[in-house]
């Protein structure tokens, strides 16, 4: 009872953050929704684990477990190279369909799920979350340069993907 | 520094993570090498353009409550709501409100619907513009509501947890003020619930928090063009906020006080 409402308390303002980093992890509304909820619910079974400040860390290190192992029961071709930073998974769009694609939202929204998956995951809790390097690194349990590389690696890849709208990145980068 | 030093401090100065030594030395090797102030402002661009573009994902309609309904079979809820805070938040706005008038010199004259200028009436008018502010805040693009619903049922429960008190959500759209949905906001530093109202082609926000104060006034006034009429009930303070005129605001405030 009491756990209950301290969970309300810490975790349901977190309930956004779940769901957004889960959506960008992998790459679906739908998907996201049913696993956000999984998550959530594992979050409480937890609950009485949790003694840190950060409630929001805790969470999403949870959404990104429960993300994982959705992915390799319903996507073990995607989890195999989860973390190969030099594979795309996304077929990617033609000039045409780019050309179509007009709004600034669409052509964001292509370019971030074209990033490597690693890349992608970190952008997201920097840009979208606003969290520090230091919850970053905890949240995906990487040491704090390997946040600072990475990101500075999936900036430079964004910057290229929206300077270049026309052309196949795959093809440059396989 | 040279560039490739400077490369390396790029990234943690845009996010404010470098320490104040290296920040230092970082801006001083800005002025002198403009290829690394580009480097920064294209960085910069490609920032404010991710951030801007509305990526971050919005809860699918009816998430929160699929969840909660799943977590209240786990582990139900204290069946008594936590005692809501004792703020007695128009009384000391009173005093805050004179230190308020005095300091901003830019306020502008605050229409009073008294003819003195009590403290509690001129506290009123400051609360309230503070509201009208948010108002007109949330009338921006895709602030209006956090819960997006014309069903009193979905957006009632929608609060719960988020605030340590139940608010009233009454349908009131037989009588041409559609419930659209709800929100939190934050009204003198505190979380304070907001319905919103259609009212023809207008939105009326409508706040309410609890107030245990012994004030059971009824306020009204103009801030902005907008209309704003704050009452007490049930140990609520309520405050709506709309531009259409105060006879709406006066009928929609008759609704809740049925």
């Amino acid at each position: 009872m009491e756990d209950r409402e301290q969970f309300d308390r810490l975790v349901l303002l977190q309930f956004r953050a779940a769901f957004n980093s889960a959506r960008w992890l992998l790459r679906s509304r739908e998907d996201a929704e049913d696993v956000t909820q999984d998550a959530l619910l594992r979050a409480f079974r937890f609950f009485s684990g949790f003694h840190g400040s950060d409630a929001r860390a805790w969470l999403l290190q949870i959404v990104r477990n429960t993300c994982f192992t959705w992915m390799e029961k319903n996507r073990p071709m995607d989890s195999a190279v989860e973390f190969d930073e030099s594979l795309h998974l996304s077929p990617l769009p033609g000039p045409e369909a780019q050309a179509v694609a007009g709004s600034e939202r669409e052509r964001l929204t292509k370019a971030l799920e074209q990033l490597a998956p690693r890349s992608r995951e970190v952008l997201v809790l920097r840009e979208l979350e606003g969290c520090s390097y230091k919850e970053i690194a905890s949240i995906t349990d990487m040491p704090i340069g390997t946040v600072m590389s990475t990101l500075a690696r999936a900036r430079e890849r964004l910057q290229q993907l929206l300077s270049q709208p026309g052309t196949k990145e795959a093809v440059h980068d396989l | 520094m040279t560039c490739e030093e400077s490369r390396s401090f790029l990234h943690a100065y845009l996010d404010g993570e470098l320490d104040a030594p290296h920040a230092a030395e970082f801006g001083r090797h800005l002025q002198s090498c403009s290829n690394c102030g580009r480097a920064l402002q294209a960085l910069e661009s490609v920032r404010s353009s991710v951030q801007n573009a509305g990526l971050r994902e919005a809860l699918p309609p009816g998430f929160e409550n699929k969840v909660r309904i799943q977590l209240d079979k786990i582990s139900p809820r204290a069946s008594s709501p936590r005692s809501p805070m004792n703020f007695p938040a128009w009384s000391w706005l009173a005093a805050a409100a004179v230190l308020l008038l005095v300091v901003a010199g830019s306020w502008r004259f605050v229409q009073r619907n008294r003819s003195g200028a009590e403290p509690a009436a001129s506290a009123a008018d400051s609360a309230a513009a503070e509201l009208v502010d948010a108002h007109i805040r949330a009338l921006q693009p895709g602030h209006l509501t956090d819960v997006t619903s014309t069903d009193q049922h979905t957006v009632k429960p929608w609060f719960d947890g988020k605030i340590a008190f139940a608010p009233p959500v009454p349908d009131f759209a037989a009588q041409d003020f559609p419930l659209v949905g709800g929100r939190l906001d934050v009204f003198q530093g505190r979380t304070v619930a907001a319905l919103v109202y259609g009212r023809r082609k207008h939105f009326v926000s409508v706040f309410i928090w609890p107030d245990t104060t012994e004030d059971m006034e009824r306020y009204s006034g103009t801030w902005n063009g907008y209309q704003w009429i704050s009452w007490k009930q049930s140990g609520l303070r309520f405050c709506a906020v709309a531009d259409t005129n105060r006879d709406d605001l006066a009928t929609l405030k008759d609704l809740f006080s049925r």
